[in-house]
C-alpha cells in the first residue's frame, strides 16, 4: 500500500506491526533549516541542518505508553516501538484514552509549500541578510547592529493510526530579523525588526530596518514613570503576545481539568462586545497556517469569542471523547502525546490606524515592548503583570519615552476593558496576529 | 549503552576534523551526543503516560576567520559524519585549503558529579510511585486543592567533543528532576503553587529529598494564595528569602557578564572590569564544578573543563564568562562556559551555577530592619535586556512586610529593576546561603540547565508590579 510518500510509508509500516488489542499511532517527521547570521558585513555563522524524529504511541486496555527518537534509523525504530509498548503497563487506565478517528472533515487546500524557497540560492540568502544590516545601519547614526539574520525552515510530517488516520503534509517558510542597539552617551536601548514570507521575494527589508531603528532610538532618554492607573495602547506585536497568553484558557482539556478561568462561562459575556477572536489555521495569511492538526485531522476554523461572548472550547480527540463532543482539530504535539492549543489565533480587526486610536486617548501609554510574560502572567488565576517600555500619550499625541515599569491587571478584566481595536493587522512570525489594541484601567507601576 | 568512543572511533573523528578544515578553515570541532531520557507525568489523578526518548547525533563546527559554519546529523556513520563536516566546511568558506591532518591524543575526562544510582537502571514502577505519593500528599493538605500535576524526569547525556587543536574529551551528565504544580480553588477564583527539585545526580535524589514534602509545600503555596491580596504597585524595599532569588543575579548581571554579549557592546557591564559594579557586600561566583548541582558539568560543550570563576568580588567586577570563540578573539583564558542545548545547536557563553556567597546578617534581622516592604519566598522566572540592564522576575510566593514583620500573602506579579542600580541597592546580606530550584536558562532559542543560589538579602528599592495603590 505504497502512498508514493516515503514518510507516509514509514508511518504505515510501523502501524502495520500493531498486535491484536493494541491501538498504535506513528508520528514521523523530518525537516531542515538554514540559519545565517551577519555581523559587520560578514557571515558570523551559517547553520545548515537536517533533523528527523519518530514518536510512537501505544494504547492497550485504556493505558497509554509513548516513546520517541530523534532519528528514523531502522535499528532505533524497533527500540522505540519496544519502549512505547513497555511504557504502557505504567500508565493509569483512562476510559477516554484513544486515538483520533477519521471524522470526514476535508482538509482546506492551502499552499504551504513554496518551490521557489526550496530552491532559493544560498548566496542570495546571505546577500539579503547583508542588505538588511546595511539598510538598518543607514537609518540613523546612533544605530549599531546586534545581529542581522536570515532563517528558513521546512518540515514534513506523516501520521498513521490503527484507527484509520493517514495524513501527511509539508510546509516551508522564511523570515529575516535584525536586532539593533541605539547609543546616546552611556545609555543603550534596543530594538528589533523582521519580515516574514513564504519566499524571500516577499520580504519588506526597508520596513524591517526602519522599525528596528525606530524601536531603539525612540527609547533613548527614557525615564521611569510615576505609578498610576492608565490606558494602554498595545503595539501589534505586543497584542499578539497578549493573545498567546490567553490560548491555554480555551483548551477543552484545561477546562476539564480545572485549569481555565473560562470554565462554566460558555455562552456568557467574557469580553467587551468589540472582541471577536477566532482560531483559524486555514487562513493562509497566518504564519502558523497548517492543513492538519497534531493528530492528523483536518485543521479548521473555530470561533472562540464572538462579540464578547464565549462560544466554544478547543478539543483534541481525547478531550472531545471526555467531554462527549467532537475534536475541533486542535491537537498539538510539543514532544509527547497530543495536547490542545490554539493553532493560529486571530483577533478580528476593527478600524483605524494606530495614530487614530492614540488620538482618542487623553492620557495613556503606548506599549512598545513587554518583558517577562512567562514570569508575571498566570493563565490559571488570570493575574497579569509584565515589564514594559514605551511612550507616554498626552492629549492624543505620543510624547516622552518611558521604561523600567510594569503594567498589571487580570486577564479577565483586560478582556472586558478593551475599548478599541485597530484595523492595522500585522501577520507576525507567531501563532497569533497583531494589531493595535486599546485597554483601559491598567495599573502602571514605576517610581 | 556503549560509550561514544566505541560508537565513533578516534580515526573517524580525526578524518572528520581534517575534512572540516579542508576548505582552509583554521578550526574544526565535532560534538557527539547520545541522550536517553525518561519522563512520567501524573495529572488529574492519573498517570498519563511514561515516555522514553533517545536523541543521538553529531554537530560539526568549522571556523574560518570570523565565520562559523555548522552542520549536524543524526547519522553517526563515518560517511554521515564526513558529509556533515563537508557541509560545515563549505558553509564556513567557499574554497579549497588543501589537505589537512589532525591527530588526537588520549581521551580526557573531568569528573565533578558523583552518581550513585543510574536512573535507567531503576524500574519504571518506582518512578511512577513517586508521582502517586506526591499527588496524595498535595491533595491531603486542604480540600481547596482541586488539581495536581506531577512530573518525573531523568536523562543520561553522554557527550564527546574533539577539535583540531587537540581537545578530545568526554563526559556523562546524569540529571534527575521532580516537579509538582497544584491548583487551589476558592471564592476569589483559582490560585497555583509550584515547586521542583533537580540535581546532576541519579535516582539517589529521592533518598536526599522527600517528594511528599515538596508536594505539600506546593499545595500550601496555592492554598495560602487563595487569601492573597493584590500586590502593591510601585517602589518598595524587597527582602528575598535564601535559595529563592538567585534568578535575581542571573538576570541583573549574569547575562550581562557573558563575553559574547559584552564583545558586541550589548551589555551595560562592558568596559567595567576592575570597577565597583555592586554593593561591597556582593561576591558573585559561577561554578560549573559544584558537584551535584543542576548546572554542574565535568566538561563544557566545547570540551573544556568546568571551572569555578569569580565574577564580582566585594562589589568589584573581576571577569566575564567566556567560550572558545570569544576567548580566542580577545586572547583571554577559557572559563568553561561554552555550552549548547544539544548536538543540533552551536555553543555560546552560558552560565552554570551562579550564586552570591554569604554575608553576615541574621535573616530574621533583615526582616525586622524593614519597616514596610515585600518578602519574596519563591521567585519564578525572569528575563533581562542586557544592553539597557532592565530586568524582570516573577514572584510566585510573596508576603507583605509591615512594621518589620511578615504579614499577608500577595498575589503574583513581576518585579522590575535595572541591573547595575539593583546591585548597588543590595544593603543587607544574610548568613544563610542556599541553592535554589533547578532552572532552564534560555538564550538565543537554546535552553540549558543552570543552578543559582543566594542567602537572604534585601534590595532597598525595587518596583513591584502589582495593582494595589
Amino acid at each position: 500500500m505504497s502512498s508514493g510518500n516515503a514518510l507516509q510509508d514509514l508511518a504505515d509500516r510501523i502501524v502495520a506491526q500493531a498486535k491484536p488489542g493494541e491501538q498504535v499511532e506513528a508520528y514521523v517527521s523530518r525537516g531542515g533549516e538554514t540559519s545565517i547570521r551577519i555581523y559587520e558585513g560578514e557571515v558570523e555563522h551559517f547553520v545548515s541542518a537536517q533533523s528527523e524524529s519518530v514518536g510512537i504511541r501505544v494504547i492497550k486496555e485504556g493505558r497509554t505508553g509513548y516513546a520517541y527518537a530523534g532519528t528514523l534509523d531502522e535499528s532505533v525504530l524497533s527500540e522505540v516501538f519496544a519502549e512505547a509498548r513497555d511504557n504502557v503497563q505504567f500508565g493509569s487506565v483512562d476510559e477516554w484514552a484513544g486515538l483520533a478517528e477519521p471524522d470526514g472533515v476535508e482538509k482546506v487546500p492551502q499552499e504551504l509549500w513554496n518551490e521557489e524557497l526550496a530552491h532559493f540560492p544560498t548566496a542570495e540568502k546571505i546577500a539579503i541578510a547583508k542588505e538588511l544590516e546595511k539598510l538598518t545601519l543607514a537609518t540613523d547614526s546612533r544605530i549599531r547592529i546586534d545581529d542581522a539574520n536570515y532563517d528558513d525552515a521546512y518540515g514534513e510530517t506523516a501520521f498513521a493510526t490503527t484507527s484509520g488516520i493517514r495524513a501527511h503534509g509539508r510546509e516551508n517558510g522564511c523570515y529575516v530579523s535584525v536586532g539593533t542597539l541605539a547609543d546616546d552617551g552611556d545609555e543603550t536601548q534596543t530594538g528589533f525588526g523582521f519580515s516574514v514570507g513564504r519566499t524571500p521575494t516577499e520580504f519588506n527589508l526597508p520596513r524591517a530596518a526602519r522599525e528596528a531603528a525606530d524601536r531603539a532610538t525612540r527609547l533613548l532618554g527614557a525615564t521611569k514613570p510615576q505609578s498610576k492607573r492608565t490606558t494602554i495602547v498595545l503595539d501589534p506585536y505586543v497584542t499578539a503576545q497578549f493573545l498567546r497568553v490567553l490560548s491555554s484558557s480555551f483548551s477543552g482539556e484545561n477546562v476539564q481539568k480545572g485549569r481555565s478561568f473560562f470554565a462554566e462561562r460558555l455562552g456568557e459575556s467574557v469580553a467587551n462586545p468589540l472582541v471577536t477572536l477566532i482560531d483559524d489555521p486555514t487562513n493562509p495569511l497566518a504564519y502558523s497556517a497548517t492543513d492538519i492538526d497534531g493528530e492528523g485531522l483536518a485543521a479548521r476554523r473555530n470561533v472562540l469569542i464572538e462579540n464578547g461572548v464565549l462560544k466554544q472550547f478547543l478539543h483534541s480527540s481525547y478531550s472531545a471523547r471526555r467531554g462527549q463532543t467532537k475534536s475541533t482539530g486542535s491537537a498539538v504535539r510539543t514532544g509527547g502525546t497530543p495536547g490542545v492549543s490554539c493553532l493560529a489565533m486571530q483577533l478580528v480587526p476593527g478600524t483605524g490606524t494606530q495614530e487614530e486610536l492614540i488620538a482618542q486617548v487623553s492620557d495613556g501609554v503606548l506599549i512598545q515592548m513587554v518583558q517577562g510574560l512567562h514570569s508575571g502572567v498566570n493563565p490559571i488565576s488570570g493575574d497579569f503583570s509584565t515589564g514594559a517600555s514605551g511612550l507616554l500619550i498626552t492629549n492624543g499625541q505620543v510624547g516622552a519615552p518611558i521604561r523600567e515599569f510594569t503594567i498589571a491587571s487580570t486577564l479577565q478584566r483586560m478582556l472586558q476593558d478593551v475599548v478599541a481595536i485597530g484595523g492595522d493587522v500585522d501577520w507576525l512570525p507567531m501563532s497569533a496576529n497583531g494589531m493595535s489594541l486599546v485597554i483601559n484601567d491598567v495599573t502602571m507601576s514605576g517610581a | 549503552m556503549s560509550t561514544l568512543s566505541e560508537l565513533v572511533g578516534k580515526e573517524t573523528i580525526e578524518k572528520v576534523l581534517a575534512k572540516g578544515r579542508s576548505t582552509g578553515a583554521g578550526f574544526s570541532e565535532i560534538f557527539i551526543e547520545d541522550k536517553r531520557s525518561t519522563s512520567a507525568g501524573l495529572d488529574d489523578g492519573r498517570i498519563e503516560q511514561v515516555t522514553t526518548g533517545r536523541d543521538r547525533g553529531a554537530g560539526i563546527r568549522v571556523v574560518h576567520g570570523e565565520t562559523t559554519g555548522f552542520a549536524h546529523t543524526a547519522d553517526l556513520s563515518e560517511a554521515g559524519l564526513l558529509q556533515a563536516a563537508e557541509a560545515a566546511a563549505v558553509a564556513a568558506k567557499q574554497g579549497s585549503g588543501g589537505v589537512v591532518t589532525v591527530a588526537l591524543g588520549g581521551i580526557d575526562t573531568h569528573q565533578v558529579n558523583d552518581v550513585q544510582i543510574l536512573p535507567n537502571e531503576v524500574p519504571k514502577t518506582r518512578k511512577v510511585e513517586l508521582l502517586e505519593r506526591a499527588n496524595e500528599a498535595a491533595r491531603s493538605i486542604d480540600k481547596s486543592v482541586v488539581q495536581v500535576s506531577a512530573g518525573y524526569g531523568d536523562s543520561v547525556r553522554r557527550i564527546l567533543v574533539a577539535n583540531s587543536e587537540g581537545v578530545f574529551a568526554a563526559d556523562d551528565q546524569v540529571r534527575t528532576l521532580f516537579r509538582v504544580s497544584v491548583v487551589a480553588s476558592g471564592d476569589g477564583g483559582m490560585q497555583t503553587g509550584y515547586d521542583s527539585m533537580g540535581r546532576t545526580i541519579g535516582f539517589e535524589l529521592f533518598d536526599l529529598y522527600d517528594v511528599e514534602e515538596l508536594a505539600a509545600g506546593a499545595a500550601r503555596q496555592a492554598v495560602t494564595k487563595l487569601k492573597a491580596r493584590p500586590a502593591p504597585s510601585g517602589a518598595l524595599p524587597v527582602v528575598i528569602k535564601r535559595g529563592s532569588g538567585g534568578v535575581l543575579f542571573h538576570e541583573a548581571c549574569g547575562h550581562g557578564l557573558e563575553a559574547d554579549l559584552v564583545g558586541k557592546g550589548a551589555s551595560v557591564y562592558r568596559g567595567k572590569v576592575g570597577e565597583m559594579v555592586a554593593s561591597s557586600l556582593v561576591t558573585l561566583i559561577d561554578d560549573g564544578t559544584m558537584s551535584g548541582e543542576w548546572g554542574a558539568i565535568g566538561i563544557d560543550d566545547e570540551g573544556h573543563h568546568s571551572q569555578k570563576n569569580t565574577l564580582i568580588e566585594n562589589g568589584v567586577l573581576t571577569d566575564y564568562m567566556w567560550d572558545y570563540l570569544r576567548a580566542r578573539k580577545e586572547n583571554h583564558r577559557q572559563s568553561g562556559n561554552g555550552r549548547r542545548q544539544s548536538y543540533m545547536h552551536l555553543p555560546m557563553v552560558r552560565m552554570t551555577n551562579t550564586f552570591v556567597i554569604n554575608g553576615s546578617s541574621e535573616p530574621d534581622d533583615i526582616v525586622k530592619a524593614t519597616k514596610n516592604g515585600v518578602y519574596v519566598a519563591k521567585l519564578g522566572g525572569g528575563s533581562v535586556n542586557t544592553a539597557s540592564g532592565d530586568f524582570v522576575f516573577g514572584m510566585t510566593e510573596a508576603y507583605l512586610i509591615e512594621n518589620g514583620e511578615i504579614t499577608e500573602p500577595l498575589r503574583e506579579g513581576n518585579l522590575i529593576g535595572n541591573g547595575p542600580q539593583v546591585l548597588r541597592d543590595i544593603d543587607m546580606l544574610g548568613n544563610d546561603f542556599a541553592m535554589g530550584n533547578p532552572g532552564t536558562c534560555g538564550k538565543d532559542g537554546q535552553g540549558v540547565p543552570v543552578g543559582d543560589g543566594q542567602p537572604t538579602l534585601r534590595v532597598k528599592s525595587l518596583t513591584i508590579g502589582g495593582t494595589a495603590a
